[in-house]
């Protein structure tokens, strides 16, 4: 782990100028929150491909579909919860219509903080992943933010996009660790392995020097459909115990992601779903939020200890 | 074409198209018969006069785009298809069935000659309006042309791009308001009053006519208006008649979405082919 750390919507902001730069057909609409989504940075690069689509959330989704129809990249961003709020308009105008919409949903769960339950996108993953052919990517850092934009843009389809609001640690060093589809294996171990997407991954890290006597694995789901299935079942026979940890309701999420896999096998390992327990969220701070509901460095090593006890 | 002759032929030919939607929702057993007759007028002078577009190929990059935000009327729509020779007369006979190219609500990818794939309202103006969008950052001078219904008025959506396509000057952007009045609870003015619908688009700043939508040189007048905006959309508002063609079924909510049985397919079968 190397030093600094970044917002991924900061990154994602960074990037998508960068790549705007050099794919010309890709343009950009925001939904009154571009300052927030930070595609404000495309915005001022390239005014004439940015589309401020002013607070209406379908419409954009609509428009960005019909543009993708005209030969476009087009890439929405709201905050997660408003722009997947708009289930149906995505579910027909870019998944029926297999248009190459990219959907960035910044202001991710409970990291968004003191906002509350009403700007977090909780259940955000759960919807994409019930839209056929969507491909759901969550990056834990800068770079692999970078990586992700530029898959995006590159993906013919749709894709979601989530981002956090919160800093979150560098982690690698390279774009390249990032394969699309490809779960990144931080740490390899024995019995115990410990699986985060987005922010969670560097909180699953730092619990996994904790719980050092286990030698646990740990694992960046970045993909989340389609999801590294050949990566999960190697865990599912090595492991017998594996833990999911994520920003968002365990109702549809990575872990229920996880668990399809398992299900499809013959693993008898134990899956711990960790995150928010089919529950709304609250205001406080974001460090405050992922030690009440359980996915803080600490509160893993807490609930994991607590289990193989 | 003399204007007399041209209306003839137009008028001729939505004859033959109601002939087709009164027997492919007759076959399929089910559909909406009621707003594919009001809106079929609209369809055949977009796709027998206005639109530029050719049957031999549907990606051709320079045609003119056509969208049915209304997706439950998609019977007028299959029927121009064939009379325009997009697609073949003996596909009509596969509405609804499956494995058929023709899906109960518009589908792109079934059917190539569908630019956008339709059916939960509110949707298809979006997608009409990103591509009239898409269209004006290539420079390109088509158009794209657009269906709503009435009832479709009452979502939310409608409105939000009502108040955007104004905002992007999109002058090649032209939509027809299919006003028959009818929904499948009841009345428009019933279920949820669009009124004044007219005062309400030229408020979010189109350029707004309203016109017999069964009259032909009404219709052609409008869409030449229209083609003359300069910066910004239009909306053509139809009067029409639900069911119109067919005695029986005219301002018949029951005729919305309900397919008429064999001795209401024989009369109305009769009725239309007294008027060829």
């Amino acid at each position: 782990m190397s030093n600094g750390s970044k917002a991924t919507r900061e990154s994602f902001g960074e990037a998508l100028q960068k790549v705007g730069a050099e794919v010309p057909n890709i343009v950009v609409l925001d939904a009154d929150l571009s300052v927030s989504t930070k595609s404000v940075l495309f915005a001022k690069s390239f005014p004439e491909r940015f589309f401020q689509m002013g607070i209406a959330e379908s419409n954009m989704i609509g428009t960005a579909a019909g543009l993708a129809l005209s030969g476009f990249i087009p890439f929405v961003c709201s905050f997660g919860c408003f722009v997947t709020g708009r289930y149906e308009t995505i579910r027909v105008s870019i998944g029926y219509n297999r248009t190459n919409v990219k959907i960035v949903g910044t202001h991710a769960g409970l990291g968004i903080g003191e906002d509350g339950y009403t700007q977090m996108g909780l259940e955000d993953i759960n919807t994409m992943r019930a839209v056929p052919g969507m491909t759901i990517l969550q990056p834990a850092d800068d770079l692999t933010t970078h990586a992700a934009v530029r898959f995006a843009a590159a993906h013919v389809g749709p894709v979601y996009l989530r981002l956090t609001r919160q800093k979150v640690p560098t982690l690698y060093r390279s774009e390249q660790v990032f394969q699309s589809g490809r779960a990144i294996l931080l740490k390899e171990g024995d019995d115990l392995a410990l699986i985060g997407t987005g922010a969670t991954v560097y909180e699953a890290l730092k619990a996994s020097e904790d719980l050092s006597e286990y030698n646990p694995w740990v694992i960046d789901i970045h993909t989340i459909k389609p999801i590294d299935r050949a990566l999960i079942r190697t865990l599912g026979d090595k492991c017998r115990t594996l833990v999911t940890v994520e920003d968002h309701n365990v109702i549809g999420g990575l872990g229920t992601a996880v668990a399809e896999v398992l299900s499809d096998g013959h693993s008898r390992a134990r899956l711990v779903r960790l995150g928010v327990q089919d529950n709304f969220g609250e205001s406080g701070k974001a460090e405050e939020l992922y030690d009440k509901y359980g996915i803080s460095a600490k509160k893993i090593v807490e609930q994991v200890r607590k289990i193989l006890k | 074409m003399p204007e007399t002759k041209l209306i003839e032929k137009l008028q001729r030919l939505a004859t033959e198209c109601r002939l087709d939607i009164i027997e492919m929702i007759s076959k399929a057993g089910s559909g909406h018969p009621g707003s594919s007759l009001s809106a079929i007028d609209i369809l055949v002078a977009l796709y027998f006069h206005e639109m530029h577009f050719d049957p031999k190929n549907p990606y051709w990059e320079d045609r003119d785009r056509f969208i049915l935000s209304k997706g439950h009327a998609v019977p007028a729509l299959y029927s121009v298809l064939v009379r325009s020779g997009c697609i073949g007369q003996e596909e009509l006979g596969t509405l609804r069935q499956i494995n058929s190219r023709l899906q109960g609500h518009p589908d792109r990818i079934a059917l190539p000659f569908i630019e956008a794939s339709t059916g939960s309202l509110g949707q298809g103006l979006s997608i009409a309006q990103g591509m009239a969008l898409g269209l004006k950052l290539q420079k390109k001078e088509q158009k794209v042309f657009c269906l709503i219904g009435d009832g479709e008025c009452q979502e939310g959506q409608i409105w939000e791009t009502a108040m955007s396509a104004p905002k992007y000057g999109l002058n090649n952007l032209i939509v027809f308001l299919d006003n028959n009045n009818g929904q499948i609870d009841g009345t428009v003015k019933e279920i949820m009053d669009i009124s004044p619908i007219d005062e309400k688009w030229r408020a979010f700043r189109w350029a707004t006519t309203s016109i017999d939508g069964h009259n032909f040189s009404e219709i052609l007048a409008a869409l030449e208006q229209a083609r003359k905006e300069e910066d910004r959309p239009t909306i053509i508002i139809a009067r029409t008649i639900k069911g119109k063609g067919v005695s029986f079924m005219e301002n018949q909510i029951k005729w919305h979405g309900t397919a008429p049985n064999e001795e209401e397919t024989k009369k109305a079968l009769s009725e239309l082919r007294a008027r060829l």
